[in-house]
């Protein structure tokens, strides 16, 4: 197919359409709200379900039902919303069948505003909701990433029979770039063996996140940690950019990783040797080649939009073993590339040390560069 | 001349809760106090005659418990060439 | 006697679509009928095999053990936004939720009255016995005025807990609504008329003539602590005059079919 000029969430949603989604419930929240408008539109048109729900609560059971059906099924929504699914997303986890959710982060918490972040990186892949489950988190950082990643995630779901969660921001969602969406596929509904679809011909189907027994409630819960194990061993996703002689690694997911490659670019023309680690996959996270660039470069570089999360799996992996340098922009702010850039000549210049917390240091430098 | 009928009460099911007792036009049904159910309670039996199959018993028992006969009195047949 | 017991004679037994599973109700509780009820109904319009049922959270949180069809458990008050999605996506099945006065006019409200005034093709078999059961006897939105329960000790005082919630007069208000009724369990005529009610939302579902609800006055002999048969009494005696039973929408469609 062409490349077309299109908008991050009308592409987000436009994908789901061609690879098969057969029902789309939501409620408008801003800044997605251009992917319920275009599913309102483009569902109905090819004779496919959309619901505008009359809250992200009832719009996650509404996901919850058709996903017990068999059937593609997908919700999006943005920060306040996603809270509010979180009771559903841990039944749907509990149930173990397939889905897919979009968060288009905003600013918080609470109401927050409506620009762009990364502040939920914890409620995605810490666990939200409640009880011991995980989701599949995917950060795209461009249009046309967002669309592959889409289509992954619904084969993900599916393989998997859990949800998958792209967790991108309001900048992608609202930004216009030239993308290729996938070809138009045919809806096939797959005959799965746990469906509760009507019992035609065959035993009934119980689909529920319930056992009341607590041994059989174990089970579960390990039957959820091996799917997770398998998750872990097959689905990291990443991507790399001038690492080989990298003395210095800056790393970020989605809108702070896109910045950052801009300001590694503008580094490496003033000959630092350094380089970007961007991770794709969120959950499972990329540890095993966090760790290995840990013995390699003499130091990191973590940019983020929140007040260091992913930065905490980061210094998992380092172990202390080098310097975790932290930069943010916080509550809607999207850093520029000179911002990045100035870290990382502070970096590659400066004696660090690991003597203070690496959020409380960039609090210290921050703080002090506004008084300034 | 009333029907004939005859109620049979599961020992699965029965909860000795006694709505059909309460129920049964007849006032044939009593827990029988001689036996338990594996669950511990007393069940309903039909303890005299004059149970008329009429049902009313299983309608109101909330377990399902209940299977109910009743004598098919068949209408006396005229031969095709008058009598 | 017993030379009665023969298949010829046998006039009713234990309907197809319950399980072979001796329930965890109270001795007594009308949820027994309830379900039963349905599953007759299911067996007689031979629909079994293409109906999901959605379980609520309450009591009756275990309904899916005692059916034989399809059957998901909602999250507490969910139920209807779940059906929705099962039936928006498989339109030609029957889809129905079973559900308590927590469930449905508590933490579910929303979901209800969205649910009818979309006017989903569902079904929704309502219980109402003025009390949370499963949790152990608290206030319900459908607790009389004074009503004692234990979170409502000296009886549900209306300056501080408000009144009773009507649902079948409210969802009656909307136009998706297709099929809105309030029967009782109490008694063998209102028991029929309650299974005849079941069978026209069914049929209401059938023919796409919108949402269909069937409230069921119902006993809860432990939390109210008297028998099952002194409950009868009580529910006649005291919930009939705040619940009043009745037809609160019948389309016209409907009225018009001869079932």
């Amino acid at each position: 197919m062409a490349r077309e000029f299109l908008k991050g969430n009308v592409a987000m949603a436009e994908a789901a359409v061609r690879v098969g989604l057969e029902a789309y419930f939501g409620y408008p929240i801003t800044p997605q709200t251009e992917a319920l408008e275009h599913m309102s539109a483009r569902m109905p048109e090819l004779g496919r379900t959309f619901v505008q729900a009359e809250s992200e609560v009832a719009a996650i059971n509404m996901v919850y039902g058709a996903a017990c059906a068999g059937v593609r099924v997908m919700s999006s929504s943005s920060s306040p919303g996603i809270s509010l699914m979180m009771e559903g997303i841990s039944y749907i986890s509990g149930t173990e069948v397939p889905a897919v959710l979009v968060n288009v982060m905003r600013g918080g918490p609470g109401l927050g505003n409506i620009a762009p972040s990364q502040a939920d990186y914890n409620q995605a892949v810490h666990g939200g909701g409640h009880g011991d489950y995980n989701l599949i988190v995917l950060a795209p950082s461009t249009v046309q990433e967002t669309i592959d990643l889409m289509v992954l995630a619904f084969d993900l779901a599916e393989k998997y029979r859990m949800v998958t969660m792209i967790l991108t921001d309001g900048s992608i969602g609202q930004m216009m770039e030239p993308a290729e969406l996938p070809e138009m596929r045919p809806v096939i509904r797959k005959d799965w063996d746990w469906a509760t679809n009507g019992a035609i011909g065959r035993e009934h189907r119980i689909l529920s996140s319930i056992y009341i027994n607590p041994p059989l409630e174990e089970e579960t819960n390990l039957r959820l940690m091996r799917t997770w194990q398998k998750v872990q061993a097959n689905e990291v996703r990443f991507k790399e950019y001038y690492l080989d002689d990298a003395e210095f690694v800056v790393i970020g997911f989605g809108t702070a990783g896109r910045v950052a490659l801009s300001a590694v670019r503008a580094a490496r023309a003033q000959g630092i040797k350094v380089g970007l680690f961007r991770p794709v996959s969120l959950n499972p996270f990329p540890y095993a080649m966090i760790d290995e660039l840990a013995n390699k470069a003499s130091a990191f570089l973590v940019v983020e939009m929140n007040t260091g999360q992913m930065l905490e799996d980061i210094r998992l992996a380092v172990r202390g073993r080098i310097p975790v340098e932290f930069y943010a922009r916080l509550g809607g702010i999207v850093p520029f590339p000179d911002e990045v850039l100035s870290e990382i000549q502070r970096v590659a210049t400066t004696k660090l040390t690991t003597d203070l917390h690496p959020r409380d240091a960039w609090l210290a430098r921050f703080t002090a560069q506004s008084e300034r | 001349m009333p029907a004939k009928g005859w109620i049979e009460v599961s020992d699965m099911y029965c909860k000795g809760c006694e709505l059909c007792i309460n129920a049964c036009p007849q006032k044939v049904l009593q827990l029988d106090m001689d036996r338990l159910t594996p669950k511990g309670f007393h069940p309903a039996h039909l303890y005299k005659d004059g149970c008329t199959g009429c049902a009313i018993c299983a309608l109101v028992c909330p377990d399902a418990a209940i299977t109910v006969y009743r004598e098919v009195t068949k209408k006396p047949v005229i031969a095709a060439g008058g009598a | 006697m017993t030379n009665l017991a023969t298949p010829e004679n046998m006039v009713y037994s234990r309907p197809e679509s319950l399980t072979a599973v001796h329930n965890h109700y109270c001795p007594g509780c009308t949820h027994g009928i309830a379900h039963r009820l349905i599953a007759e109904v299911l067996d007689e319009m031979n629909i079994r095999d293409h109906t999901i049922g959605v379980a609520p959270v309450g009591c009756s949180v275990f309904a899916y053990n005692y059916f034989n069809c399809d059957f998901v458990e909602a999250a507490h008050g969910r139920a209807p936004a779940m059906a929705t999605g099962i039936k928006r996506v498989l339109p030609d099945r029957v889809v129905f939720t079973y559900q308590g006065d927590g469930d449905l006019a508590s933490i579910g409200m929303a979901e209800i009255m969205h649910a009818a005034a979309r006017g989903e093709n569902i079904t929704v078999v309502f219980i109402n016995n003025a009390i949370y059961g499963m949790t152990g006897g608290q206030m319900a939105p459908t607790t009389l005025p004074g009503q004692k329960t234990t979170s409502s000790p000296k009886g549900r005082d209306v300056e501080v807990a408000g009144y009773p919630i009507r649902m079948a007069e409210i969802l009656a208000n909307m136009d998706g609504a297709g099929y809105i009724v309030r029967r009782s369990l109490h008694d063998p005529k209102n028991i029929r008329m309650a299974k005849k009610a079941i069978h026209t939302a069914f049929e209401t579902q059938i023919r796409g003539l919108g949402f269909s609800m069937v409230e069921l006055l119902s006993t809860c002999p432990t939390n109210w602590g008297i028998t099952p048969l002194e409950s009868l009494t009580w529910l006649e005696d005291h919930m009939i005059p705040v619940y009043p039973l009745g037809d609160y929408k019948v389309s016209e469609h409907l009225a018009a079919v001869k079932l």
